[in-house]
Order: structure tokens, then sequence, then C-alpha cells
């Protein structure tokens, strides 16, 4: 029995590296509107919080894109 | 027996899997967006469905799946391959009643396995590609898709603590209903293919389509609608099991869960080291559930699970060897396998439904008795 280590290996850190990246962008794209929300109710403009939550939500969105590009040129 | 006849009943037993197949795996992929709340029961049934139909038009490659060198190829009958998705679909009924997210295609290939088994001996079985194509990747996925899932989920928590708890909520089920998505779309196309692959290599080997002929039209589209139709009907029962008996699931975790699973899918499938969707969906659950601080992880459900998929390849295997001996015995062998078949179909439906799983009740809890009329035409 040949196990391909490699492979395996290369999966999880692949996987893990995308995961992580998409995880971070999405927690503090969720952190800006948070901080948008929280400022706007105390009379402030929020727009920094608006600008880190709409950056950070388009990598998803590419991250998601880019994966829906995989699954349909498999 | 009628060779046009024998092919007819091997490709409506194909379907017959295929469906079993989707309701089967419904949970993979919306279990937690069901137990978060962030889809409702039959929206999130209709949306995978939707995504698996579309999912198996959208691959182009076919999967030689049915063996992939598992079993000799020479040496698989029509009478064989009948016999092989037989015992995949009584063990998928079974682990359905149970509730245990087995993995479909490890029915199928155990069926496949015990039928050749029974029909031509050792000689024409490959242990050495039983282990690297299905028993590692059986350890791994589940591992790998796990570990991930629980460095997400940590991850998340920590960078999320501080943030308003409406926009957290409404923000990770938005999240979850993407990565349901995700899920279920390369989900259909993976599994459908399977069932191509089955009924198009049956069309070969008696000789109604060329050698290495893709799947006709009508094998796509009956292929795809037979998963879409199991998908919707919903395998409450799984569904329960992945979305609240194994672990309580909050948004956030229902997002990391299904990003890693459908991370690690894509990702294994690219590299060429293929990895079960079922394996990998339930491990990144429970990784979610170990991720989270004070999480409660059912471990005797856990532990059901495993061993679930430790006895699917070979429990589906020695069905299919017994299909296998009866049905090669001719024509009434093949009747009595269709029959008993049809009975164990209606048995598991009739016993389902004295303790009934529904889209009504799959999230709120299973009460000791449901006995409405109207839930029983979604018991499935």
């Amino acid at each position: 029995m040949s196990v391909n280590w490699a492979a395996l290996g290369e999966v999880f850190l692949v996987g893990l590296g995308a995961v992580a990246s998409v995880v971070v962008m999405f927690s503090v794209g969720i952190k800006g509107i948070s901080r948008r929300v929280v400022t706007r109710a105390s009379g402030g403009t929020g727009s920094a919080g608006l600008v880190v939550a709409v950056s950070c939500f388009a990598t998803c969105t590419f991250t998601v894109l880019c994966g829906l590009y995989l699954i349909v040129s498999h | 027996m009628d060779v046009p006849l024998l092919v007819t009943i091997v490709i409506l037993t194909a379907l017959a899997f295929d469906f079993t197949n989707g309701f089967h795996d419904t949970a993979n992929a919306m279990a937690t967006s069901i137990a978060t709340g962030a889809l409702r029961p039959r929206a999130a049934v209709a949306m995978s469905s939707v995504l698996n139909l579309a999912g198996a038009f959208l691959s182009v490659e076919v999967a030689k799946t049915i063996s992939g060198g598992i079993v000799d190829d020479t040496k698989i009958t029509p009478t064989v391959v009948f016999a092989g998705l037989v015992g995949a679909i009584i063990w998928n009924l079974f682990t359905w009643l149970a509730g245990l997210p087995s993995s479909s295609s490890h029915a199928l290939f155990g069926g496949l396995i015990g039928a050749t088994l029974a029909a031509s001996g050792t000689s024409a079985v490959h242990p050495a590609k039983i282990m690297e194509k299905v028993l590692v990747p059986a350890l791994a996925s589940p591992l790998i898709a796990g570990l991930i899932a629980v460095l997400a989920t940590c991850l998340t928590y920590r960078l999320t603590r501080s943030a308003d708890g409406k926009v957290r909520s409404a923000g990770f089920r938005a999240g979850q209903i993407v990565s349901a998505g995700l899920v279920s779309l390369a989900h259909g196309t993976n599994d459908a293919q399977k069932t191509m692959g089955v009924i198009t290599l049956t069309l070969i080997t008696t000789g109604a389509l060329p050698a290495s002929a893709g799947p006709p039209i009508w094998v796509v589209v009956s292929a795809g609608a037979a998963i879409a139709l199991g998908t919707y009907l919903g395998g409450w029962r799984i569904t329960y099991t992945l979305g609240r008996g194994l672990t309580t699931i909050e948004e956030q975790q229902g997002f990391t869960a299904q990003i890693s699973a459908a991370t690690v899918i894509l990702t294994s499938s690219h590299l060429g080291f293929a990895l079960s969707t079922t394996h990998v969906c339930s491990g990144s659950i429970l990784g979610a559930g170990l991720g989270r601080r004070s999480a409660d992880v059912r471990w005797v459900v856990a532990g059901r699970m495993l061993l679930a998929w430790v006895m699917t390849l070979p429990a589906a295997a020695v069905i299919g060897a017994l299909t296998s001996e009866i049905a090669t015995t001719g024509t009434i062998g093949v009747v009595i396998v269709v029959l008993a078949g049809a009975g164990v179909a209606g048995g598991a439906y009739l016993v389902s439904r004295s303790k009934p799983v529904t889209a009504d009740n799959v999230v709120n809890g299973v009460p000791e008795a449901a006995e409405s009329s109207e839930t029983f035409e979604v018991a499935a």
C-alpha cells in the first residue's frame, strides 16, 4: 500500500491556509460592520468600519468565486 | 435473462441508489444551517436540491468511479452491478433509519466489491487499491477537516468576541448560506457523477454504447433529477444527528464548519487526494464543536458515527455478496433480489413512520410520538 503523504500534507496545508484567510477576513468584516453600527448609534459616521467591512467581504467574495471556478472547471 | 430488460433494471436500481444518496447526504451541506436557523428546513433542502441538480450538469469530466481500479472492470456484468447497487441501497436505508451519516460512496464501493467477490472470486478485487482509495481517505478526511475546523472556530470566536451580537449573528448566518451552497454544489458534481458512471459503464459492457463513450444526456438528466429529488425530500434523521445530536452548533461554528468542509473537498479533489464528502462534513462539524470553549460534544454519538463509517464498506459488501449469489443464479434470482430490495425499502419506510423526524421537528427536537398525517409526507 502506498500512501501519498505529500498530497495528503498538501491538502491539509492548502486547506488550512485558505480556510484561515477566509475566516479571518470574514470575522474582521463582521467587526467592521459592528463598529459602524455602534458608532452610528452614538452619532458618528462609522465610515471607517464600513470601509474595512467592504474590503474584507470583497476579498471573501473573490475567494468564493475562485472556489466556484474550481468546481465548474473541474 | 433478457439483456435489455436486465439493463433497464440496473438503470432503475442505479437511479434508486442515487435517490438514497441524495437524501442521505442532504445533512452534509445543510444540517448546520438548519440547526442555527440560518435557513428554514424546507428552504435549505430546496436550495441544496437545486444546487445538486446544477452540479450534475456542471461537471464535464466523466467520473470513472464505478471501479477506479478497485475491482477488475472486465469481470463486471450487469447482474453484478445490480447486486452491488442493491447492497448499497439496503445499507444506506439502514444507516438512514439509525440517523447515521455514513458514506454513500463507501456503500457503493462495498456493494460492488462484495458482488464482484461473490461472482468472480478474490482475484477480481484489488485489496491494495481498496486501502489506498477507500480506507486511507476515510481515516484522513475527518482528521484533516476536523483539525482545520477546530483552528478556524477558535480564530473566529477570538476575532469576533467584541463584535455586536446582532450583527455577528446575522453576518455568520449569511456566511453559512453561501458556504452551504458551495458544499451542495461540490456534492452534486461528485455524487451525481458516480451514478452516471455506473449507468454508462453498464451500457458500455452490454454494447449499447461504444467504449469510452460519455454519458448520454438522458443519463445526466435522470441522475441529476434522482439525486435532486432525494435531496429535496431531506434526510431529516441524519440532519438531526449532525445539526443537533453531535454537538450544539452556533452561527460561528456553522460557518467555520462549512467553510472548512467546502475548502477541504475542493482542495482534495484538485490535488488528487479524493476524500469522502460525508466524512469531511462530519469531521468539520465535530471540529467546530471542539473549537468553541465550553462546547459539548456528545462522544457517544461520535462513536456510533465512527462505527457506522468502519462498518459501511464491509457491511455493504456482505449484502452485495449475498444479493450477487442470488441474482447470478438466473432470472428468478434477479426477481427475488428486486422483490427483496423493494421489501426492505418498504419496511424501512414503515419503521421510519413510527418515529418520524420531519422538517417540522428537526430543529426543536424529536417528539416521542409525532402522529399527524402531514408529517408523513416529508418523513424521509
